[in-house]
């Protein structure tokens, strides 16, 4: 289960909503008892060379400043979010291709700029991806 | 003994290490002696013909070796190597 609060969950769907293209960032925080606790985001550019409206990436420099603060922090950095404009919230075969081990990926459909669906997945051992349940909260400790 | 940081999505592969101290003095001892001593992780460093794969970026200081002298670029004592995920996706070829 990927438990985030309502505040950060909000953070993440504004980003989606005021992108033109599909908008990406990672996601901070810490395992407890089987439940993934997302506390921070940070969004970053969307630095592919190709059609942003359909596919994102991100720098190198920002996937190492991810991990230097989540160290700095003593944050775990659990996973990546990004958006589909005008699709759904499930993961593509690009997404699933380039997915890694143990990440969470947030996936917010966006229709006409406001969202649709927000959907987390994580890669199996077979190296596809089973939905991961999203439980909103207002606590700032998690579950 | 050079260092090399272990992105986190890997280091269930490294025994939760997040640092590995390796005595190798170029990039590609370097990955021979990571995929030695942790065999699991031997298969995101090379793909089949042994060469580090696309969606891999390897770091000597801020340099990517790409820009540097590839798989023979030097390291030192002191130099930190960070192993970096090509972070990528979208809606291209949607399967739902």
């Amino acid at each position: 289960m990927l438990c985030i609060r309502t505040a950060v969950l909000d953070g993440i769907k504004t980003h989606a909503e005021s992108s033109a293209g599909e908008c990406c960032g990672f996601l901070f925080g810490y395992d407890a008892n089987y439940t993934r606790n997302v506390t921070e985001v940070l969004a970053v550019a969307n630095v592919t060379p190709g059609d942003k409206r359909r596919n994102f990436e991100i720098a190198s420099k920002d996937y190492l400043n991810a991990e230097k603060y989540a160290d700095q922090a003593h944050l775990q950095l659990l996973g990546v979010y990004h958006s589909h404009p005008e699709h759904s919230a499930f993961p593509s075969e690009y997404d699933r291709i380039l997915a890694l081990p143990d990440f969470s990926y947030i996936i917010v459909s966006v229709k006409s700029r406001l969202t649709d669906d927000v959907r987390s997945w994580r890669l199996t051992v077979g190296n596809f991806f089973e939905e991961e349940q999203i439980q909103i909260t207002d606590s700032p400790y998690g579950l | 003994m050079a260092t090399v940081i272990i992105p986190t999505p890997l280091r269930k592969f490294t025994g939760n290490s997040s640092r590995i101290q390796v005595s190798a003095s170029k990039v590609s001892g370097v990955l021979d002696e990571l995929a030695a001593h942790y065999p699991e992780l031997k298969k995101h460093l090379r793909n089949a013909d042994g060469v580090v794969p696309s969606f891999i970026n390897i770091f000597v200081g801020d340099d990517d070796i790409r820009v540097l002298e590839q798989e023979h670029t030097s390291v030192s004592e002191n130099t930190i190597i960070s192993i970096v995920p090509a972070i990528a996706g979208g809606i291209n070829h949607l399967t739902a």
